[in-house]
């Protein structure tokens, strides 16, 4: 399923407009993406919860060549999948 | 932030639409990415990440506390995967 494919669902089962539902899809990623910017920490009850996890600089290897290469500080997106959803998952229903 | 920020915030882009039903179809979103997911199907957001369900095969653990060795039984996990785009929006 892509994101075309949500917009197009959400569209049916709710009897909304193509437009008004890649607005509600759209809104919810990109405010998502924002709060991460922000280095918040997104709750979302019986789906997960995504946090900004922040990693230190460290010297890393080229694999190619073998070289050492400074790996510079970054901040990783990281999901942490909800307690339901992952029974869910792993029962498949 | 909560789903109720989100809800708030999708309630005022949307506009003609009463907060009830703006919580509705957040809501509605979430569970049809579930409801994917619980098939095993994949989810792509582009500009977001994709979320994918993982085969595990049983395998050899310990319990960290009494130190006994246990079998972690094979499942299914979720995961996510960022894409390049949100990785590189954090990092600039």
């Amino acid at each position: 399923m892509t994101k075309s494919d949500l917009i197009e669902s959400v569209a049916q089962k709710a009897t909304l407009t193509k437009d008004k539902a890649s607005i509600v899809v759209n809104s919810i990623f990109d405010l998502m993406v924002e709060a991460m910017k922000r280095g918040e920490r997104i709750e979302i009850r019986n789906f997960g919860n995504f946090t900004v996890r922040k990693y230190p600089s460290y010297t890393g290897r080229n694999p190619k060549t073998g070289n050492a290469v400074n790996v510079g500080p970054k901040r990783m997106p990281f999901f942490k999948v909800g307690l339901d959803l992952k029974n869910r998952v792993d029962k498949g229903k | 932030m909560t789903k109720a920020d989100i809800i708030e915030a999708v309630y005022e882009k949307l506009g003609g639409f009463s907060k009830r039903e703006a919580a509705d179809l957040v809501e509605l979103v979430f569970e049809t990415l579930k409801d994917t997911l619980t098939k095993q199907e994949k989810v792509k957001i582009s500009g977001f990440g994709n979320f994918v369900v993982r085969e595990k095969k049983a395998r050899m653990g310990r319990n960290p506390q009494t130190k006994k060795p246990i079998e972690i039984s094979a499942r299914r996990v979720l995961t996510f995967k960022p894409s390049q785009v949100l990785k590189h929006t954090l990092n600039t």
